[in-house]
Formats: structure tokens, sequence, C-alpha cells
């Protein structure tokens, strides 16, 4: 084994990640950060740095949210750490490596500590016709914002829920972007279950304030709006031509040639599945999260995880919870006292806590619709890497597959290059009414490097010493 | 489709299929064939149907092209450059053999 070249290495450098490794290097720990894109943000502060400095008319369209991730990113800039952009991770052990790869050539880095701060993605929505080009995701539109200042051309159906929906809703509409119809699939129910959690969610009022503001600026756009849809699907045979849904007990058409799905996010488990770590199913929201103690720690002594990787509670919480695991770390490396610990964490513990406030109150206002969780019609693709629908599976269900990895012998469900990303929930949703048990009950795909697909040479290019791959 | 708002970035030029096309300095693979046609980035190896970028942060696969000779490149996780290849994938990708 060589020696371990760094104290910590982070995976993924989006708020958890940045604000960790700011943490991580002023504690005096030597940090590498390893990250796929090309320029530190993650996905919620992407490019951010050009566009706080060279695109200003993307800036306005964007919001002072976003403009807030470049502070972190100059950080990070300012923090002096190794930091590997466009850098896949393949394959991660427990004892503190991390495998990764440039596009050209594999490599190796050693660590005593690994933090995942892998963040969230996108729920997979899957409706008739979430295949066809036209379709993406409304975090899809965003990041097109944000990295290319696109927007779609034509007029555009925006479906789903979350704050996030109407967050691009009101960026797209600032960009000048034709929006046909938004089309909500929170009902009065929700609202109902959500009133509960109403005083406790006071104490994140910004949120609530700028949720309310964003809905009045679409509405004062003159952007039709309507609630509580259900039965969406996407029209047309080659590519999306418009969204037809259900509400107030009348079926609705209308044009589109883009379409923008979003059911709330989900934590990216690809990293800790990998890792084999205990995972806990959210009642509310229907996604796995990792089992973590305090401040990220999980049952590996090495491995920590910050951010929405663990539970989704957004940036400024995750950047909270990335502060907090570095310090966590550096206590558990004995680079700091205990007592130095209980000095500096309390801050950033109510900073955590102020965030979080917010979250029971939109976990309950906006859940995942069951037609979208166990999708109703047999025709539905479900795997689209290998085109397995909804009726597929169910009858594989009935066959006697028990849970999704016995399923990939009955159908190759999961098994394209997505690795089960885009159905593994959507699996485990059908699966479990399918058999009557809960989903924690059903299980989640096994997840195996290489996480990423890796080509023969990328790996037979790898600069390794014999004693290493002894 | 997708449309530029500006155009202030540096023009970078590319192929697509073999075309040459302007693209902007700084976007994706997959976001320069979006402005291009807004079509298809793939057909699928099972039933050959067309695929488009679906989540554009490298989860979905679905924008897997070639891209300078290597095939099953992430379009999304790509940015363009002066003289790119882009070439969109039909079915599986094949295996290239050296004789």
């Amino acid at each position: 084994m060589s020696a371990r070249q760094y104290d910590l290495a982070i995976i993924g450098a989006g708020p958890a990640g940045m604000a960790a490794a700011h943490e991580a290097r002023n504690l005096g720990l030597k940090v590498c950060v390893i990250d796929e894109q090309d320029g530190p943000g993650g996905q919620i502060y992407r490019d951010v740095e050009h566009v706080a400095m060279k695109r200003a008319h993307d800036l306005d369209v964007l919001g002072p949210d976003y403009k807030y991730g470049f502070g972190l990113v100059d950080g990070l800039r300012a923090a002096g750490v190794t930091h590997l952009k466009g850098h896949t991770v393949w394959q991660i052990e427990a004892a503190g490596t991390v495998w990764c790869s440039d596009g050209e050539k594999a490599k190796r880095i050693d660590a005593r500590r690994i933090l995942l701060a892998t963040g969230a993605m996108e729920r997979p929505v899957p409706v008739p016709g979430w295949t066809l080009p036209g379709v993406m995701t409304a975090g899809a539109a965003q990041i097109l914002m944000k990295s290319a200042g696109m927007v779609p051309s034509g007029p555009i159906a925006i479906c789903g829920s979350g704050p996030l929906l109407l967050l691009i809703a009101d960026q797209l509409v600032r960009a000048g972007a034709n929006i046909a119809v938004i089309c909500e699939t929170t009902t009065f129910g929700d609202y109902l279950r959500a009133a509960p959690k109403l005083p406790e969610a006071m104490r994140g009022f910004e949120y609530l304030q700028k949720g309310l503001a964003m809905r009045r600026r679409i509405k004062a756009a003159g952007v039709r709006i309507v609630g509580g849809i259900s039965a969406l699907r996407i029209d047309g045979s080659d590519r999306a031509e418009g969204v037809s849904f259900k509400s107030g007990g009348r079926e609705h058409s209308v044009a589109a040639s883009t379409v923008l799905l979003h059911q709330g996010v989900v934590p990216n488990t690809q990293a800790s599945r990998q890792l084999r770590l205990d995972h806990l199913w959210h009642d509310t929201q229907h996604y796995w999260y990792p089992k973590t103690g305090a401040h990220g720690a999980t049952t590996l002594e090495n491995i920590f995880i910050a951010g929405d990787g663990a539970g989704v509670f957004g940036a400024r919480a995750a950047e909270a919870s990335g502060r907090l695991s570095a310090l966590q770390i550096a206590l558990s490396l004995g680079r700091i006292k205990e007592a130095d610990f209980d000095l500096k964490a309390p801050p950033w513990q109510t900073e955590l806590k102020h965030h979080r406030a917010v979250r029971p109150l939109l976990d309950a206002l906006f859940p995942p619709p069951a037609e979208i969780l166990n999708p109703p019609g047999d025709e539905t693709i479900v795997c689209r890497c290998e085109e397995i629908t909804a009726g597929d599976i169910r009858k594989a269900a009935g066959l006697g597959a028990p849970g999704p990895n016995q399923l990939k012998a009955f159908l190759r469900a999961g098994m394209g290059p997505c690795q089960g990303r885009m159905c593994g929930l959507t699996v485990t949703e059908i699966l479990a009414a399918a058999h009557g048990k809960p989903p924690a009950a059903i299980g989640a795909y096994r997840i195996r490097p290489p996480m990423k697909p890796l080509s023969l040479a990328e790996l037979a290019d790898m600069d390794v010493t014999e004693s290493e791959v002894g | 489709m997708l449309k530029r708002r500006h155009s202030d970035a540096a023009v970078v030029l590319i192929l697509i299929d073999g075309v040459t096309v302007e693209a902007r300095a700084g976007e994706s693979a997959a976001a320069a064939v979006l402005a291009h046609d807004g079509g298809a980035t793939r057909t699928t190896p099972v039933s050959g149907a067309p695929r488009a970028p679906y989540c554009m942060m490298g989860v979905c696969f679905e924008c897997l092209m070639e891209i300078d000779g290597v095939a099953n490149r992430q379009g999304c996780m790509v940015r363009v450059a002066e003289g790119m290849s882009i070439r969109r994938q039909q079915g599986a990708r094949a295996l290239e053999r050296e004789t």
C-alpha cells in the first residue's frame, strides 16, 4: 500500500464539497477535491465563475441565490487545495482509495478520509412519452441557461411540482422564454397535509417569501398555471408535440415543442451504494438516503457524507453540513481538539438548523404523485436504457422476481449505461406495490464499480507500480 | 430546439455528423447539438428509437455520442473545442478493429 497522499479526498465540488475543502484546508489538512465538471460549483452553482465574471445578462436571469455560489468558488480557489477537475470517479474503497479518470487515463488517489459530496439528482419522471426528444428535466433546462445561455425556442410546457420547478419557471420568464403552460401536480389535499408543518417552516421565513414572490412574478407575466393535474402524458411520435392531462374533471391538451418535467430532487446514491453503506427510505419523499451519524460520519470509519447526497435539504444546508463534516474529520484525525470543535461547530449547526427548517413543509407540500411512483399504464417505459416498461416489471414480479437485483436476470432492467440511475426508484416502487410490501423491504439495485463507464485504454494507461498492483 | 440568448461568446467551429457548425466557447457537445437542430443525439440499441439529452448533468446517458472518434462519450460532460467532431450514435456503439 502506498503512503496516503492526502488527509482528505472530497468527491464533488458543489456547495458541500467546496465548503468542506475550504474549512478542512483552514484546519491544516492536505485536501484533494475530485470533480466531474470542468469547473467548481456542482449543478446548483454550475459555471457561476464564468457567469459572474463575463455573462452579466445571464446573471440577471439566474438571480442572487445563484450568484451567491461565486463566494464559495472563490473560497475554494483561495484555499490552496488540489482540484482535479474533469475527473470521473469510478470506484471508491473504504480504506481510503479513490479511483478516477480524466478521460484519458485512470488514476489512484489515496487519502486518510473520504468525503462524499456527490449531491442530488432530479427524480426521474416516468410518464407516457417521457423518452421523446424535446422532453427533458426542468433542471436540464436550467443547466443549459447556466452553462450555455440557452433557452428552449418554442412553446414550453413545465409539468410537475416542487420549489425548483417554480424557480426555473421564474428564470425562464426572465429569460424571455415562451411558456405555454405550467401544470402542477400539487393537490388541495397536499396543502392540507402540509399546513401543520407551517409553524416550524416559519423559522425559514425567507424561503416562503421567495416562493410566494416567484409565484407572483410568474402569474404577473401572464403564464397559464393549471393546478391539481393528473394523468399527464406527452404527445408526439418522433418528438414532443405537446402534453395532455386531466384537471378539474376535464381533459386538457396543450401544444409544446419542449416539455420540462420535475418532481423534486433525490440523493444520488451511486457512491454510497457502491460502498455498501446502509440506506434508509424517506416515507414522504420516497427516496433512499444513506444512514449517517454525527456530521456525516458513516459506519465506515474513513467515509463521511455531506450535502444533499445524505438527504435533500438544499444548497445552503449542504454548505453548512460540508463545513461540519470537515470539522468532524479533522477531529477524527486528531488535528483539532474537542475544545476547538466545540468552539467552531455551533455557528454552522445553527446555520444548518435554520436552512433545514422549511424542508418538512416542502416535503409534505410537494410529494411525488402515486402515478409517477408506480406508473399505472403498462406501456410506460421505466428503464430507459433497456426499454423495459412498467407492465414488463409487473409481469416479472408475477413470475416471482422478488427484488430489483433478481429483476435484472428477468429483464436486464438497470443494466444499461445509466446503471439504474433512471429506473432504480421506480423499480423498487413497482415491486413493492406488486408484492404488497413497503419499499424499504424490497431494497435497491446493488451498485458495482466501475460506477461510470471506463475504457480499457484509460485503465491500461494508468501509472501504477507493481507493488501497488500486488 | 434550443436557442442562444446572446451571441457574444467566442465562436468555435465543430463538426456535427460531418457538417461544419458554429458553436460557442464554454457550451457542452450535447448543448451544441440541441442548438443545432434540437433533434436526437442517439438512437437506442434495443428498438432504434430516437433519444435526446434528458438530464444534462451526467446521470441519464441519453447524450451518448461519438466524440473525436471515441464512442459512448457523455456529450453533456464534454465542452466543445475547435475542430471537434461529434457524431450521433446509431444503436449500439461499434467496436473498432485495428488490423
